[in-house]
């Protein structure tokens, strides 16, 4: 226990440099697109005179050299303070904050979904490989992949909300239905449930495959015909023998695609109207905010590294001859 | 109703985007309103009096208007905006107002605007929309642009504030104490944010959503959802803004220098066409850079480039530029990249110019790399975009002529580099005429000239929709029908 522990500090106190390097990184790599903030004001206001442009620059900082904002930025994003959105005329911390949990539940509800799916459906298609089961499990997985999603969440919207009408197209609650308790609950599910499925189909047909895959080569080895000759049921060799050793590379997947998740989320959340981060993140784009956009992308950054040590902390749960050190 | 793109902050006094114009409207207001034959009908002021000079502006005040935290909406406030706000803050007011010397109070319900010379544009831009009254109580003294009542404010309109869930949706709730009486009729107005144009279709469709503005749909989507019986398309209401969709030319490009070239572009490219394939009919050609909607100012005995390859490349050849094998020359283009029409316009453009031999590169980038290329840079050859005409030249056209208005780095400036001293004789002595019929003659002579330069293609007068459930009712009522306070809709059983 202890040795996790130290294990963990010195993971994280080796994250820090990393995180340091990406922020530079972004901040030079969203510097480079041309246009910045203030032609987006200017433009989206429909024209404007030059001294309200001059005054907005320096307004925003911007009319500083790039270095010097990078040194300001370093000592902000040191201080844990994001900086001031401009455009949206709050700090930055509050929006993303205001966003995050939108987020969290979507990403949340899609992994757990694509995971278990897939999980199950690849342990199906691998204990009935070269059968119809398979057969049918892997042209689904595939054509899942290949779909575009935002296509996917368009043809959902049309079917469950225009035609049935069982479902609401866009949003995240029923606005000024002010429910509260189960209720709340219950609607939130209901709209929940289209972009989760949109989200997750990707995934889970990535999942299945791995799955499928690894299981396959962890049929192949001699301790499950060992098993097997020890007259263990089918079923249980299945679930008990292979499925846990052929687990590992999925929790690696899982780990690496947290961080493209978010970029899935972008389509996912412009499709359903979903109030969440990663739709921010791409509309600051557009509006050259670039103070919103480096909290965002910093807030990933962190994100995604404790995610990795999370998954590595897991990799010696699930295998015992991993040993974190 | 939807809102889309979300508004950066909700008010429009200092920062004319036009998300932001929906929604604070309905909660700040100005000194009068626009019909929908444009002519101001009193709003927070109810009557006014330009002195025979035209160099003083009376208005009488309504009284018995309150802020929504209570306190007395007065002269002071009507002062306060226009001469710390309007004139100093707003992206247009800085010339709109630039002849304004300043702005009396004799009494709490009488605003006196004077003016060094007269303004006669000035009685266009009054709208809550163009000129909106902030409530000095709350913003004098401190800084008006990071104030965090921009976010929630506070205002006279027949809606209050409720609140703003970021990327999601804004509630404005009914002002029972608005000096209209009995009005608003609405208790509430939630304005959803959906940023998906199927996804709007669909949330129209299914009814969760009865009113959308500015083209909220796909074009090709207008038929389907009007068919179904529940929806309405309705094209008034965008008279105020006038768009027109015009091709900037570049005049410091070797080719586009010449005039001939310019008038062979505009014989090859038919309009008519344009409009009926690209854009579904939502528009009309135009015959020059004043939309007909503008009745005061509209001629259309200017010259005129009508659709004609032969005369193109007749002009073509004239300039010197043969055809060596395929192609005469080749030029870029670059569209403002607002949606799938904008391109497909830059499509139907390159294919009607390669007719006449002229080889043309498309170039595609996010809005602020095409502002900056155009706007500061001046890297490009020749663009497709839009203008709003706005009601009044000296609001709106001239910005695209004036030799003055040559401002590298401002978004929808003159581009072109076009400079002619007589259009910059006209231009001035339109900003300052305030005999009408003098004023026309001269704006008549603005589109003379400027079809006869074609520093500036007008392609065509665009016209924005509104999608609006049947129940809806009384949705426009004005010239900036999305921008109207919304004090008479209401909702049909």
């Amino acid at each position: 226990m202890l040795r996790s522990l130290r294990y963990l500090l010195r993971r994280v106190a080796q994250a820090v440099p990393i995180v340091l390097g990406i922020a530079i990184f972004n901040f030079m790599l969203v510097h480079m697109a041309p246009g910045d903030a203030v032609d987006v004001l200017a433009g989206e206001a429909g024209g404007a005179n030059p001294e309200y442009v001059e005054q907005l620059r320096e307004q925003f900082g911007l009319d500083q050299p790039l270095p010097v904002q990078l040194g300001k930025y370093l000592v902000n994003v040191a201080t844990l303070d994001l900086g001031f959105s401009f455009r949206h005329n709050m700090p930055v911390v509050d929006i993303i904050l205001q966003r995050l949990p939108a987020t969290l539940v979507l990403m949340v509800c899609a992994i757990a979904l694509a995971f278990s799916l897939g999980v199950f459906l690849g342990v199906t298609a691998a204990r009935n490989v070269n059968r119809v089961l398979d057969r049918v499990i892997s042209v689904g997985a595939l054509l899942a992949y290949a779909t575009p999603i935002f296509w996917i969440g368009l043809m959902l919207i049309l079917l469950f909300s225009v035609r049935l009408g069982w479902l609401p197209s866009s949003g995240m609650e029923t606005i000024g239905a002010d429910y509260t308790g189960w209720a709340r609950v219950v609607d939130l599910a209901r709209h929940l449930l289209l972009p989760s499925v949109t989200l997750a189909l990707f995934y889970m047909a990535l999942y299945t495959r791995l799955m499928r895959a690894s299981m396959l080569e962890v049929y192949g080895l001699d301790y499950i015909t060992v098993a097997r000759a020890k007259g263990v049921p089918e079923r249980r060799v299945a679930y008990r023998h292979v499925l846990r050793n052929a687990l590992l590379p999925m929790v690696t997947m899982l780990g690496l695609q947290v961080g493209s998740l978010l970029g899935g989320s972008v389509l996912v959340e412009t499709v359903f109207g979903w109030p969440g981060l990663g739709r921010l993140a791409f509309e600051a784009v557009f509006q050259r905010d670039f103070n919103l956009l480096l909290g965002i992308l910093l807030l990933c950054s962190v994100l995604v590294v404790l995610v990795n040590i999370l998954v590595d902390l897991l990799y010696a749960r699930l295998d015992p001859r991993i040993e974190v050190a | 109703m939807i809102v889309q793109p979300e508004p950066p902050i909700l008010v429009s006094a200092f920062n004319s985007a036009a998300p932001i114009g929906v929604v604070s409207t309905k909660i700040l207001e100005g000194l009068v309103r626009y019909d929908l034959d444009m002519n101001p009908q009193p709003a927070l002021a109810e009557s006014w009096d330009l002195s025979r000079d035209g160099k003083n502006l009376t208005f009488k005040l309504r009284k018995g208007v309150k802020w929504h935290d209570g306190r007395d909406f007065t002269s002071a406030d009507v002062q306060f905006s226009l001469t710390k706000v309007w004139r100093e803050l707003h992206p247009r007011g800085r010339s709109t107002f630039a002849k304004v010397t300043r702005v009396d109070t004799p009494d709490r319900h009488t605003a006196v605007i004077r003016m060094s010379e007269p303004s006669p544009a000035l009685m266009s831009a009054l709208s809550s929309y163009e000129a909106q009254v902030l409530p000095k109580h709350l913003y004098d003294g401190k800084d008006i642009q990071t104030n965090p009542l921009n976010n929630a404010p506070v205002g006279t309109g027949p809606f209050v504030f409720g609140e703003w869930q970021k990327g999601n949706y804004i509630i404005l709730e009914k002002n029972p104490n608005y000096w209209a009486k009995g009005k608003p009729h609405l208790d509430r107005i939630v304005l959803r944010v959906i940023p998906d144009a199927s996804a709007r279709a669909a949330a129209l469709e299914t009814g969760e959503v009865q009113l959308a503005g500015f083209s909220p749909v796909p074009l090709n989507d207008v038929q389907r959802l009007t068919r179904s019986g529940n929806l309405t398309a309705e094209t008034r209401g965008y008279e105020y803004f006038a768009p027109i969709f015009l091709m900037e030319f570049n005049l410091r490009n070797q080719y586009l220098k010449d005039r001939r070239v310019r008038q062979a572009i505009a014989h090859a490219i038919n309009r008519d066409l344009l409009v009926r394939n690209v854009w579904f009919g939502f528009g009309q050609p135009a015959t020059g850079p004043v939309p007909s909607v503008l009745k005061r100012f509209y001629t259309d005995k200017v010259p005129q480039y009508p659709y004609d390859p032969k005369k193109a490349e007749q002009l073509l050849d004239d300039a010197g530029l043969k055809k060596k094998g395929r192609w005469r020359f080749r030029i870029t283009h670059d569209f403002l990249p607002y949606g799938s029409d904008y391109q497909r316009t830059a499509e139907f453009v390159r294919q009607q110019l390669a007719r006449v031999g002229i080889d043309v590169q498309i170039r595609s980038q996010d809005t602020a790399s095409f502002l900056r290329r155009v706007y500061t840079e001046y890297d490009f050859d020749m663009t497709n975009n839009f203008f709003y005409a706005l009601p009044d030249p000296t609001l709106g056209v001239q910005r695209i002529y004036w030799s003055e208005n040559i401002k590298q780095g401002v978004p929808f400036s003159n581009a072109s580099g076009y400079s002619n001293p007589e259009m910059d004789r006209v231009i001035a002595q339109i900003q300052v005429e305030h005999n009408e019929a003098k004023r026309r003659d001269l704006v008549h002579r603005l589109q003379y000239l400027a079809q006869d330069d074609l520093p500036v293609l007008d392609l065509f007068e665009i016209q924005f929709f509104t999608i609006a459930s049947k129940r809806v009712v009384n949705h426009t009522t004005t010239a900036d029908g999305m921008y109207a306070s919304f004090a008479d809709i209401w909702l049909r059983d």
